[in-house]
């Protein structure tokens, strides 16, 4: 079995997953410090 | 312990907290950057399990952080119902989210890794099945944070559960000792590993990559909840 297809996609998830966390925690921080 | 009760102070607290979330969380970058790259193109893959084994450098980052969340957790709660600080509750539902992130990452990418190497994406043995409760436990506390807050709570109900939930951690630990189960036993400890160094280097980076990656992400998550309260005083105090 080829394992690069799963090493992919388990990167692949994990940054992604990681990315949409710190920009939706980011967003969050920055709407809440201009109110 | 002065010092910490003097971090206790909202206004200290972001006096320190807004230099650091950009330093924390663009370090861990970098080294999540450097980890990743070394560990998917500068080791040798494994004997047995090939290319495969390179899902490592960012399975147990996420497991640990899964795990070291909830001891976060645990921790802020403890502080918040013996010292009464409302920022440690704080801290704790800033880490909750993260927490709950990570630890299905960690489910994720393991129900991925095993795809290859046992032949399954799932298996009830005993550390996958305590990993998945406290995912779930992960939930509940977000779930009874949000009811509490609704229903003006001071936040020791879920600072209860909070400490109660710690219970899981040790049985996650020794999940792979208690039961013979499918995932592997401990293969690296703080001193020694089982596996070949030239294999597992890149582990620290992206180790100490994540977890300062995690730790912006909770700052950032607490300078929000922190503004928010602030503004609802505010808007409190002109509707007096």
């Amino acid at each position: 079995m080829n394992p690069w297809p799963f090493v992919s996609a388990a990167y692949g998830v994990t940054f992604l997953a990681s990315a949409g966390l710190a920009l939706w925690s980011w967003l969050e921080m920055r709407r809440a410090e201009r109110k | 312990m002065p010092s910490l009760h003097a971090l206790a102070n909202p206004a200290r607290f972001l006096k320190l907290a807004r230099p650091l979330t950009p330093a924390l969380f663009w370090a861990g970058v970098a080294l999540i950057a450097i980890g990743s790259w070394a560990g998917l193109s500068q080791t040798p893959p494994d004997y047995l399990q090939g290319d495969a084994f390179r899902i490592l450098f960012i399975h147990v980052p996420v497991a640990w952080l899964g795990m070291a969340g909830w001891s976060g957790i645990a921790i802020s709660s403890f502080t918040f119902l013996v010292w009464r600080h409302p920022l440690a509750m704080i801290a704790a539902r800033a880490i909750a989210l993260p927490g709950a992130v990570f630890t299905a990452l960690c489910l994720i990418t393991g129900s991925i890794w095993g795809r290859p190497t046992w032949g399954t994406w799932w298996e009830w043995d005993g550390r996958l099945t305590s990993m998945l409760l406290l995912f779930f436990v992960y939930l509940g506390f977000l779930a009874l944070h949000r009811a509490d807050a609704d229903r003006g709570g001071d936040g020791r109900i879920s600072a209860i559960y909070g400490v109660a939930g710690s219970v899981l951690l040790p049985i996650i630990h020794y999940s792979v000792i208690w039961w013979n189960t499918l995932h592997q036993g401990e293969s690296i400890g703080l001193t020694s590993s089982t596996i070949a160094g030239s294999m597992l280097w890149p582990l620290p980076f992206t180790l100490l990559g994540f977890t300062l990656f995690f730790a912006g992400i909770v700052l950032m998550r607490m300078r929000a909840i922190l503004a928010i309260s602030k503004a609802e005083a505010r808007m409190r105090r002109m509707a007096a």
